[in-house]
């Protein structure tokens, strides 16, 4: 058994997209601001703090997870992953947020970070998803811009192209 | 909207978790999966000074199937509740209902028990367990004991755990015939305006309600058709005792009862 205690900053040690990474938080901190304010990775974004909004979804030990509702010292030892994982490198954008630049699924951008990380886990485990289930994935976010509509329309034209599909639409255009 | 101050401890054994919870009683919470949890101590509406987490336990991460009973762990994450191949033959009304409980992104790390632990009155679990009479498990450093759904809810977000009594599980009666689930909220997954279980009993039928009392309410009814189980049903309905709030009117929600009742017995009695 190990008690941290309250008021003290403890050693938290966890794999951040990849790399190890470590820093020191209190028992009350939460994830999203040990990513934002501790690591210096601001791309996971805080908005209602009470797991509703979907916002700061980032993904741990391969599961969806509202970084909110996590406690930073409660990913010792985990994996996780947070939007700054899918670009290729700096000047390139991955695939799905390439999809959502095309379709002009975010407008603000506010939400965006939580989607993507929500729609990247998924279409791992669901590679050929239908409109329904997408749609079903994001009743756990809220976007305020879009009507969801072209999200679900990015996501759809990402999955295709994950799967190499769409390589006959490409050079009609 | 930040926590406060807390000890955060991290049991390897469950002795350790009980010990905590014995020495320190309503001064420490549970928390497991923390998707009900968590909000409440960000809102600050818990301001518990030790929190002693408990997935760390491999013993309470399982789902045990015997004798006609599925045990399943205070450790065991809906998502693998959902994912657990057996699920739909052995708990069909569970299986009905754990879509509707949150979201993906939180039934990934929101655990069975924890939900029951939580006692939402328009939460689905604890719906589901009152509708099927199941028993939650109570571990304490002094002793055990199993307690039935109808024993255990006692109000809005009030159970009757004991302070240095740990969930180790909760069993639901296994191999249900016919059972049906529906629920109305304002965005899938959202809390339920109501939602309604049934199942079928030798007698008739088994109708709980959720979302509208203060508590899950499950009724038997014997077979009833047309109008004597319209009338059945719209007394069901006001015995809830329902409140207007910023959701609904207590007057749609008497309204979903009936409808959403009716449509459950005669599915389950067709």
């Amino acid at each position: 058994m190990s008690r941290l205690k309250a008021g003290q900053r403890h050693p938290v040690r966890f794999t951040l997209n990849g790399k190890p990474c470590a820093g020191e938080a209190e028992p009350r901190m939460l994830l999203t601001d040990f990513l934002r304010h501790q690591i210096g990775a601001t791309g996971t974004h805080v908005g209602c703090e009470h797991g509703v909004c979907g916002a700061c979804t980032v993904n741990i030990d391969g599961r969806p997870a509202r970084a909110c509702l996590t406690l930073a010292v409660q990913v010792e030892a985990c994996d996780v992953r947070t939007v700054e994982s899918l670009a290729p490198s700096p000047d390139r954008l991955g695939i799905l947020q390439a999809a959502f630049k095309r379709n002009h699924a975010l407008q603000c951008g506010f939400c965006t970070a939580g989607i993507l990380m929500s729609l990247d886990g998924f279409l791992r485990e669901y590679p050929q998803p239908d409109e329904q289930s997408i749609r079903d994935l994001l009743t756990g976010h809220l976007c305020r811009c879009t009507g969801y509509t072209p999200i679900v329309r990015a996501a759809l034209e990402a999955a295709a192209e994950m799967r190499g599909d769409l390589s006959k639409e490409k050079s009609d255009a | 909207m930040k926590p406060a101050a807390f000890d955060y401890v991290r049991a390897e054994h469950l002795d350790e978790a009980l010990d905590v919870l014995g020495q320190e009683g309503d001064d420490a919470r549970v928390m497991a999966g923390g998707q009900s949890l968590m909000p409440m101590l960000n809102m600050r509406l818990a301001k518990p000074k030790t929190l002693v987490d408990i997935m760390h336990l491999g013993e309470l991460a399982r789902i045990e199937r015997k004798a006609g009973t599925v045990t399943i762990g205070a450790g065991v994450r809906q998502a693998t509740l959902l994912d657990w191949p057996e699920l739909g033959r052995a708990l069909p009304l569970v299986a009905l209902a754990l879509p509707w409980t949150g979201h993906a992104q939180t039934r990934s790390r929101g655990t069975v028990c924890g939900s029951i632990a939580h006692a939402d009155p328009s939460a689905e679990l604890p719906l589901v367990l009152q509708a099927l009479s199941g028993e939650v498990h109570l571990h304490s450093a002094k002793r055990r004991r199993r307690v039935t759904a109808i024993d255990f809810f006692t109000g809005m977000m009030a159970t009757t755990r004991a302070d240095d009594e740990l969930i180790e599980a909760v069993s639901f009666p296994a191999d249900q015939k016919r059972c049906a689930f529906r629920e109305v909220a304002r965005r899938h997954g959202d809390f339920a305006v109501v939602a309604c279980a049934a199942v079928a009993t030798k007698e008739g039928v088994r109708l709980a309600v959720g979302g509208v009392a203060d508590m899950p309410v499950a009724r038997d009814f014997p077979r009833l058709e047309g109008s004597a189980l319209d009338d059945a049903l719209n007394a069901f309905a006001y015995e809830l005792d329902a409140r207007d709030d910023v959701h609904a009117t207590a007057r749609y929600r008497r309204d979903l009862v009936r409808m959403i009742g009716r449509d459950l017995v005669r599915e389950v009695l067709r």
